[in-house]
């Protein structure tokens, strides 16, 4: 095949990943996206093999087929609460590959350069692998945490800023080494040295993040697989690669963006780690009048059958007692019984973006009652009953009202502005952010205390009868 | 401290300055509570209900105002309860300061503080204590059923056995909080409605209630501050005119609600116009009061002129004393409830606090009104005001860091430039443009998509496949057996990030 045709043959599969991207901004196109991006990836796989491999197929067709296989397996047997854990494993999958195809280069030496090019090479060899082990390793941590095998809590070791320089100083450090031993044919321990304090890096650079960043951990991470692709593209003077991984990129780091715009947080703060290390202490200063009244499920479902306009407010909470489908069929039922039942999420609710959206839409929830907070908040006026399900801090007025709160200028649902709220809560815990709620202390705001799931069916029960 | 409520002794007023569900709050607040016998019966509460919830019921008024520190009112005062009035009191009732000089310097000389209900800024904040707007609701809805009252037809249009009923059309003048009470319920009864205002920025408050909105062929912005309206150029009145004058031809009932702050109503409907009406048409003047929209209203009356009812109340409000009662007293608890932060019964009078400066009009026997202008219209609705605060800050922080990043950014894309042979720069070229390609792409994804985005973009970023493809035939079995491990889990990624991206899509069902 010409390499006239394999180009042509790869703008082809960069329109058809660009196209899959836009598809995916909207409902409507959202499947017809997911199409696109796997005929871009077939054609591009299709064109590499055909015309680019010359032997090894064995190895080649047998490695796909078993990757393959396992890959379809995970996707059929994930439950829907571990998406999040699911993306994190793949990410740091990305990762691990980056790290393979760049010693693979490093090694091969198929291309020779010269000068000021062969320099060039070998520093984006070098950042591929970087970023490639920083991607993996933080993936793995990632995955770790939000499969509960490694607390929530943020790691804070001390002087912890200065050890993260001093682990990029070090891999500057070998990134001289590299370059000059790699300019006489060596190079291969400082490339080993640097990889390992690049997986370091990206362990403490992740443990360092509390639960609640956790949906910006995890589009950051994704972020850093397209870097990743993106340097080997360089290495390996590949346009799509480049493309791809530029595309994956910046995709990622604009929903890193969004998420933090979403918490009033910086970017750099969530990085850097340690949820509101500094001033935590401060918002506990909070005294909060008045104290939590209980309610029953029985009562809550009066109080539901009679209201015309229901909110439900689906936190991380619903995700850990698997309550979506009970949350679904009390849902339906109500839209039965003629009362509005609509859907308010909070963009960094659960653990990764669109957590909740993806729970609903598995319990069967249409998603034209699924409202985001921006179009939903000034509604509560109107809202008979809200009903938070395991949320906390996205739902905390304090973060409107107390200006030395850790959560201070997050934008927060409001349901506090409608006539009754009630919280479904195991307890009076705080949430992540470790912030008192004065929500749970307003009048017209009553706590349902037990395990999601289980209140929500005497609900049920309650409202059926 | 003791808040006293006198019985409204103005004729004709049935309303009451709290009812005993407020006063319930108010005991909460940490104040004692008195009101004078019979105070509530108009507006049909009972001594006893006031009593039930903790009320004094004094049958004096002279006691009354004698034990009270807080006096709360709807209308201002007449003279005698101006004498009764001591120094320090605390007044607090509908007062129009603006033309009622001579009521401020009376309480500024007996050194009365006095707040005017109606000064209370039209800020997002302060909206539940706008008394204002609570009565001009409740006059709008009113002016719809006193115009049914005089109205001879059906409101709602019907076929029926012995013929065809249409349906009245109903022209609102003046979109504010009356106009959209009175569009609302002459819409619930079955009419057509057509609002105008000056103002555009109602248009779609108007059209939210279905109604139509009545536009001029004339750029001119008619947004004055505090949620007015202001005085407009001789052509746009012109104009305004011409389409009142065609409008008056066709409908049959028209509530003009037309006021501008310290200034005689704009007239707006000429005798022309009424005789232009149909016989048994009916106008409501809700400016009655302020020199009246209609040329021929006259206020408190109802006049039928050339065939046309035309109602002038002024108390329009008052005739539904029970629910604007209610309204009110809701309104004062609000506002006494941000004046007392401690809850401890004392009154404070913080002129940091806007819509309590605003509402003071006379303090330590000086006169404080005007206040000064209220920052925010209420236009724009805007709540926290703190978190406003912290976002500028933070947006002209990142505009400081910004301009350093652009700047080192270009120093950088420079020094490349220098030293970097021709093939990487068409590389880099790629990329950069790929990019802005991505950002473009990515920056308006539903929230609710982001799940599947990133399961997507994970299967794409596994492109990576492609350079192991490119190594696998390598000679060298190092690079062959990385390059191997690197499609097995490459095809997991793909394989696995498509399917379940697929699968998660399939649930999203309308």
């Amino acid at each position: 095949m010409s390499q006239g045709l394999i180009n042509m043959a790869y703008i082809a599969a960069t329109i058809l990943f660009i196209l899959a991207l836009g598809g995916l901004s909207k409902q409507e196109s959202a499947r017809r996206g997911n199409v696109l991006g796997m005929i871009g990836m077939g054609i591009a796989l299709l064109v590499t093999i055909v015309g680019l491999v010359t032997r090894n197929f064995e190895l080649l067709i047998g490695t796909m087929v078993v990757g393959g296989l396992i890959g379809f397996t995970l996707a059929k047997k994930v439950e829907m609460t571990q998406m999040p854990e699911l993306v994190a494993i793949l990410h740091s999958l990305v990762g691990l590959a980056a790290m393979f195809v760049g010693y693979a280069n490093f090694l091969s030496h198929a291309t020779e350069y010269i000068g000021i090019e062969k320099t060039i090479h070998d520093i984006e060899t070098y950042i591929g692998i970087l970023i490639g082990a920083l991607t993996f390793s933080g993936s793995v941590v990632a995955y770790l945490k939000l499969s509960g095998k490694w607390g929530g809590k943020p790691l804070l070791l001390p002087a912890r800023h200065w050890l993260n320089l001093g682990l990029l100083i070090l891999a500057v450090y070998f990134g001289f080494a590299f370059v000059n031993e790699a300019a006489v044919g060596g190079g291969i321990q400082p490339l080993m040295l640097m990889t390992f304090v690049a997986l370091l890096f990206g362990i403490h650079m992740v443990a360092a993040i509390g639960g609640a960043d956790m949906p910006v951990v995890v589009s950051m991470l994704n972020s850093y697989s397209g870097w990743a692709a993106a340097a080997l593209g360089f290495m390996l003077s590949n346009d799509l690669l480049i493309v791809i991984g530029a595309l994956v990129g910046s995709s990622g780091a604009i929903l890193s963006y969004i998420m933090c715009r979403a918490m009033n947080r910086n970017f750099i703060s969530v990085i850097a780690g340690g949820f509101g290390t500094g001033t935590s202490s401060g918002g506990s200063g909070i005294t909060i009048e008045g104290e939590a009244i209980a309610t029953s499920a029985e009562e809550l479902a009066a109080q539901l059958v009679s209201a015309k306009e229901v909110m439900i407010i689906p936190g991380y909470g619903m995700a850990v007692a698997q309550a979506q489908h009970m949350v679904s069929d009390i849902a339906k039922l109500l839209r039965k019984k003629k009362v509005n039942v609509r859907f308010g999420i909070h963009p960094v609710a659960g653990r990764m973006p669109g957590h909740m959206n993806v729970l609903l839409a598995e319990a069967k929830v249409p998603y034209d009652i699924v409202f985001e907070m921006d179009e939903i908040n000034q509604d509560f006026p109107n809202i008979d009953v809200s009903i938070v399900i395991g949320a906390n801090d996205i739902v905390n007025p304090a973060a409107q009202e107390v200006p030395d709160s850790p959560i201070a200028g997050m934008p927060v649902l409001e349901p506090w502005n409608g006539k009754t709220t009630v919280v479904l809560k195991r307890g009076m815990a705080t949430g992540y952010a470790g912030v008192e709620n004065p929500l749970f202390y307003k009048e017209n705001t009553r706590m349902l205390f037990g395990d999601a799931r289980e209140s929500l069916e005497a609900v049920f029960r309650a409202i059926g009868s | 401290m003791r808040i006293g409520i006198p019985k409204e002794n103005f004729k004709g007023e049935r309303r009451v300055a709290t009812t005993p569900d407020a006063a319930k709050e108010l005991l909460k607040l940490g104040y004692e509570v008195s009101i004078e016998s019979g105070a509530g019966d108009a507006a049909k509460f009972r001594d006893s209900a006031y009593e039930n919830a903790g009320v004094e019921v004094t049958a004096s008024k002279q006691k009354l105002f004698e034990d009270s520190d807080i006096i709360l009112k709807v209308r201002e005062p007449d003279s005698d309860e101006l004498q009764m009035l001591r120094e320090g009191q605390v007044f607090i009732s509908f007062l129009t300061p603006a033309q009622n000089a001579e009521l401020l310097a009376t309480f500024a000389e007996k050194n009365v503080t006095a707040l005017s209900v109606e000064s209370i800024p039209r800020i997002s904040r302060a909206q539940k204590m706008d008394a204002l707007s609570s009565m001009a609701n409740i006059a709008g809805y009113r002016a719809i059923v006193e115009a049914a009252q005089h109205f001879g037809r059906f409101f709602t249009g019907q076929i029926t056995a012995a013929g065809k009923i249409p349906p009245a059309k109903v022209l609102v003048i003046g979109a504010g909080v009356a106009g959209l009470a009175a569009i609302g319920a002459a819409k619930s009864m079955g009419a057509i409605v057509r609002a105008f205002d000056t103002r555009p920025e109602v248009k779609e408050q108007v059209e939210s209630m279905d109604a139509d909105f009545l536009m001029l062929d004339f750029e001119e912005e008619g947004s004055g501050s505090g949620g007015y309206a202001k005085v407009m150029s001789e052509e746009f009145i012109k104009a305004e005119m011409a389409l009142f004058a065609e409008q008056a031809e066709e409908v049959d009932i028209i509530i003009t609600t037309a006021l501008i702050p310290g200034k005689p109503a704009p007239e707006l409907i000429t005798e022309e116009m009424v005789k232009s009406m149909r016989e048994g048409s009916v106008i409501v003047d809700l400016a009655a009061a302020m020199g009246g929209n209609c040329k021929l209203s006259e206020p408190d009356k109802v006049v039928v002129k050339h065939g046309v009812s035309i109602i002038g109340y002024t108390d329009l409000p008052s005739r539904l004393p029970t629910q604007s009662s209610q309204l009110y007293a809701t309104n004062l608890r609000h506002l006494l409830n941000d004046m007392t932060p401690e809850k401890d019964g004392v009154i404070q009078i913080d002129f940091e606090d806007e819509a309590i400066r605003g509402a003071t009009v006379t303090k330590d026997g000086e006169i404080t009104f005007p206040p000064p202008a209220p920052k925010l219209s209420a236009a724009p609705l805007k709540k926290d005001e703190p978190k406003e605060d912290i976002k500028t800050i933070s947006a002209e922080e990142e505009k400081g860091s910004s301009w350093l990043s652009y700047v080192l950014g270009g120093a950088a894309f420079l020094g490349l430039g220098l030293v970097a042979p021709a093939s990487f720069v068409a590389h880099f070229t790629v990329f950069v443009l790929a990019c802005f390609v991505g950002y473009m792409v990515i920056w308006n994804v539903t929230p609710a998509l982001h799940t599947p985005l990133m399961s997507v973009t994970n299967a794409i970023s596994s492109i990576i496949i492609i350079g192991a493809l490119l190594q696998i035939s390598a000679p060298d079995p190092w690079v062959m057996g990385l390059s191997g491990l690197a499609v097995l889990i490459t095809s997991i990624n793909i394989f696995g990030g498509f399917a379940v991206t697929q699968r998660m899509l399939d649930m999203f069902k309308k």
